[in-house]
């Protein structure tokens, strides 16, 4: 296949997700309005209104009844999407681990925004964050480019049939979300035939074989009572499963590229072949940190860069890869896990040199909390207490707080 | 439908469950069922139906059934009906070859006047084609008979117990019909298993009708309300014959609620004196023993057939 014609559009982060749902038609949108996502709804409506899609758009009251409608509808043999934010995705978090459970593939963007208390609207990752043991796939993208082309790939990675989980598309709040960017678009019929037909997973019912949906022909109970007995036999696939998304968000990620000429995979490094030291991190801030990476190289500093495109499941395997010739690593963390050792991605990166002979030295930025920004300089402030970490051959913090009064 | 039609109907919730015998919710939801006209999937909220009928690798049902949480079967069925709807329009997707798909879905007291009143709301203001069926048993009995929004007063529970000081709850039931009936849905009707073709008509004309529909089913529980298991019918029968439950539906008319009482809540209303005093209801139970033993507490008793023949009198002035 080679790459296909496109249109360049000027898009914000939330209108070119809305524009790559448009494309997808699916059956069911159900989403709450919640800043920074609004822009999401907003414009899925105005196609509902033009009747450019054929899906149903449910405005529901709340977003627990966002999440309990696309179950309901991806339950019943549908495709269905939402979207939030922050407190928003906290309201649903008891469905998040139910849609995860049941194995139902439904999409939802979170454009990350900072949880209460104290109120505040702009971005950090504390709302995905606080979602990662939920089961659901994380992809957290750095440009509006790649929120458009994540929102396509996600159906192909959540409905492959070895994997058969939910997928969250992550995306800076305000950074991302309500920031214009130019976005190339696929024609319709390319997005279409991309993600096909959903197909469903055969599983031995009560009155023999069925397909995994709510089918009149063939009944089957989902989600009934699961004790003691049975239960723990029921969570082991959900991790096999999450395993197995590894090699398709890499295949969806390469099939992608194939057509639109932007291929996508687990990790994206920058600059990373001779680096000595190096940060890891996630979302829009890793486009800064190109930036940053490219004039301390011009300065001959050998920096470089990982940003991590999938955090669930976690490519512990190809982060090993990737950073074990580097000489010191710090991790960005834009989310404090209060009573932890460091910041979720510090202490999942950290983890997975813990069997190895070529260890880093890792450290921990926690940054931009609530909306800060994280300037060129902040960034340079990292690399430059990594040089010191390198020199002194141990973390001389093992973890800082960058842009904050102390 | 004659009960001669109604025992040629299939059973959809199978024998072999597990809830308790005499439980009003069996022999409610079996009933139910029986109104089913077609291709029917079903949504259940946590509470003991669900426990009960689904121990996993078992199940009593024999139509598509799904259980998500405690708060949201109204929004589950809000997502199943919408996805039919979606794939008819497109002509794709696998119910697009259903002429139509009713969507039910049973909720207990708590899913339905505590924790799942606000995705009930969504759902009836959305306007969604479905059938809610509120199992009111007038606790959490699930948990253990802890009191609900549904809970009579003074009737004592394991939240609201029958102290020295305190005489069980001290709140009266939440209206949750009227609650529904302003909500200006197609269809609202209150039924009893004790008067089962009632019932089933009842469930009909919710499925027949357009939009969403509520039935509003009485379903008395022996181990919640202290009586024995053999006297669950006896003790629906009692509840509509005091008034307590008075039977009715309610259409929505050219824009105005209609309200029409059904037998034999309308032969009441005509010759009065057929309404029976309350206390012969709650003489019956133990949640209300305390208002007999160790000394009896007539004012209580009073203030009760009060409420009760308010509440009745409101009916009437709605229903004729």
């Amino acid at each position: 296949m080679t790459v296909v014609e496109q249109k360049l559009l000027g898009l914000n982060g939330d209108e070119a997700v809305a524009y790559a749902i448009k494309q997808v038609n699916p059956d069911v949108v159900a989403a709450y309005p919640i800043t920074p996502q609004t822009i999401i709804v907003e414009r899925f409506s105005e196609y509902v209104a033009d009747g450019e899609v054929e899906t149903e758009f449910i405005a529901v009251e709340s977003e627990h009844s966002a999440l309990s409608t696309c179950i309901g509808a991806e339950a019943a043999g549908g495709r269905a999407f939402t979207c939030t934010a922050a407190n928003g995705l906290a309201l649903m978090w008891e469905m998040t681990y139910i849609a995860a459970s049941l194995r139902l593939p439904i999409v939802m963007a979170v454009v990350n925004r900072a949880l209460s208390a104290p109120i505040n609207i702009h971005n950090d990752h504390s709302d995905s964050m606080g979602a990662r043991d939920s089961g659901w796939i994380q992809l957290y993208c750095e440009n509006s480019q790649e929120a458009y082309d994540t929102a396509i790939q996600a159906w192909r990675i959540g409905e492959h049939p070895e994997v058969q989980l939910p997928v969250m598309i992550c995306l800076d709040g305000f950074i991302l979300s309500h920031t214009l960017e130019n976005v190339l678009t696929l024609p319709d019929e390319v997005v279409r035939e991309f993600i096909g037909e959903r197909s469903f997973p055969r599983v031995q019912g009560h009155l023999g074989e069925a397909e995994f949906r709510l089918d009149p022909e063939h009944p089957i109970t989902m989600g009934p009572l699961d004790l003691y007995d049975f239960y723990f036999e029921h969570k082991r696939p959900q991790v096999e499963a999450m395993k197995r998304a590894l090699p398709v968000i890499e295949e969806v990620g390469r099939e992608y590229g194939r057509i639109s000429g932007r291929t996508y995979s687990l990790l994206h490094p920058y600059r990373l072949e001779d680096a000595e030291i190096a940060v890891v991190g996630l979302g829009s801030t890793m486009g800064t940190a190109r930036v940053v990476v490219d004039r301390l190289r011009s300065r001959g500093v050998k920096a470089g860069l990982l940003r991590v495109r999938a955090f669930r499941p976690f490519p512990a395997h190809e982060i090993l890869k990737a950073l074990s010739h580097v000489e010191a690593v710090g991790v960005l963390d834009r989310c404090a896990s209060f009573g932890a050792l460091g910041g979720p991605l510090f202490m999942e990166v950290r983890n997975a040199f813990y069997d190895s002979a070529e260890r880093p030295i890792i450290s921990d930025y926690i940054y931009g909390l609530g909306g800060r920004d994280m300037s060129m300089e902040m960034l340079e402030e990292v690399f430059k207490s990594l040089e010191e970490d390198r020199r002194a051959g141990r973390p001389l913090e093992l973890v800082r707080y960058i842009g904050l009064r102390e | 439908m004659s009960l001669r039609e109604m025992a040629k109907q299939p059973d959809l919730l199978a024998p072999g469950h597990r809830l308790c015998a005499g439980c009003g919710e069996a022999v409610t939801a079996r009933l139910v069922l029986k109104a089913v006209r077609g291709p029917t999937i079903v949504t259940a909220a946590t509470g003991c139906l669900e426990v009960a009928t689904t121990i996993f690798p078992y199940t009593a049902w024999d139509l598509p059934w799904i259980h998500t949480a405690f708060e949201n079967a109204a929004a589950n069925a809000s997502g199943i009906e919408a996805a039919f709807r979606a794939m008819k329009r497109k002509g794709r997707g696998p119910l697009a070859k259903y002429e139509h798909i009713d969507v039910i879905a049973f909720a207990g007291d708590g899913g339905t006047y505590d924790i799942g009143l606000q995705a009930l709301s969504g759902a009836l203001e959305r306007g969604h084609d479905f059938v809610y069926v509120l199992l009111d048993n007038e606790a959490y009995m699930n948990t253990g008979i802890q009191r609900s929004g549904g809970t009579p007063r003074c009737a004592a529970t394991t939240t609201s117990p029958a102290g020295r000081v305190i005489p069980g709850k001290r709140e009266w039931k939440k209206p949750i019909d009227e609650i529904v009936v302003a909500h200006e849905i197609p269809y609202v009707a209150t039924v009893s298993a004790s008067y089962p073709t009632d019932l089933i008509r009842k469930m009909r004309c919710a499925l027949e009708a357009e939009g969403p529909a509520f039935i509003h089913a009485f379903v008395p529980c022996p181990r919640g309300w202290r009586f024995p298991s053999e006297q669950t019918i006896a003790l629906g029968r009692l509840a509509v014959q005091t008034c307590l439950f008075p039977l009715w539906e309610c259409r929505l008319e050219e824009g105005r609620p209609r309200y029409t009482l059904s037998s034999p809540s309308l032969s009441i209303a005509k010759n009065p004196e057929r309404k029976r005093p309350i206390e012969e209801y709650l003489e019956k139970q133990g949640r209300f023993r305390h208002l007999f033993r160790p000394e009896r507490r007539d004012d209580l008793i009073k203030e009760i057939q009060e409420w009760v023949d308010l509440k009745w009198e409101r009916l009437l002035e709605k229903a004729l």
